[in-house]
């Protein structure tokens, strides 16, 4: 569930756009999918959020239409070294958190 | 003779106009734009969203959405809402930015439901919306079997 992998650089210079890639492990199940003929309920992620030392840099809110292990990428500015720290919520009230360290010369 | 000439100017006249006119890619009175909008006029332009424009499926396509944007405290991109014509869920989401940013891009991989129009609506710091629309051309679509 918490499965993620995360692709930041380790270094930047000081009000450089850094660019931010996550896969996060996730089926996303849009809930029109049969097993055996059972119907397998919607599960998708529909809330993720990144914060930097804090502050709210980036957040989306996805539905089905986002692919299975939803990937996003994304970009902003860093100040100060510090630590990324990423969340999502899904269907089934399952949040899942990442995090990942970036150091800034 | 007076009267073929104003036809003839009407006919050369009116396509013009319909080109650089607001809205005219888009739908403002659909429910889902207009929960958006809440009615205002959304501009084409300023908005680049790439799709490839054929998929051999709909389960896992390549999106890119860009605006352009100077992304400083007084002009930056708020929101980018990206709505699908075919798919369930139209609403397929909503990426939120700020002058933080430094570059209103996002890329992600999204799902199709067949060949359709695709449109990604940007809501910007001043309250204007701007708007990019692509037909995508899906072989097989996601939803319908498999999942």
């Amino acid at each position: 569930m918490a499965l993620a992998r995360i692709q930041v650089p380790r270094e930047t210079k000081r009000g450089e756009l850094v660019e931010v890639r996550i896969v996060i492990q996730h089926p996303m199940e849009t809930g029109y999918r049969r097993d055996a003929g059972e119907r397998v309920p919607r599960n998708a992620i529909h809330s993720f959020a990144c914060r930097y030392n804090g502050a709210e840099v980036f957040r989306a809110t996805l539905s089905t239409g986002i692919a299975a292990n939803p990937f996003l990428r994304f970009y902003f500015r860093a100040v100060d070294s510090g630590e990324l720290d990423f969340w999502w919520l899904d269907d089934d009230e399952k949040e899942g958190t990442a995090k990942a360290r970036l150091v800034v010369l | 003779m007076k009267r073929r000439r104003f036809v003839g100017w009407s006919l050369a006249v009116i396509p013009l106009k319909v080109l650089g006119q607001a809205n005219a890619h888009i739908s403002t009175t659909d429910p889902l734009v207009f929960a958006i909008t809440k009615g205002k006029p959304v501009n084409p332009g300023r908005v680049k969203l790439e799709l490839p424009s054929l998929a051999e499926n709909g389960h896992s396509v390549a999106m890119t959405v860009k605006v352009e944007s100077p992304m400083s405290a007084a002009d930056h991109v708020r929101a980018i809402h990206l709505i699908s014509a075919k798919n369930p869920v139209r609403e397929m989401a909503t990426f939120y930015l700020g002058a933080h940013s430094g570059r209103a891009e996002v890329g992600s991989r999204i799902r199709l439901n067949g060949t359709q129009r695709m449109v990604a609506v940007a809501e910007l710091s001043d309250g204007s919306f701007w708007s990019d629309a692509v037909m995508i051309e899906v072989r097989e679509a996601a939803c319908t079997d498999g999942g």
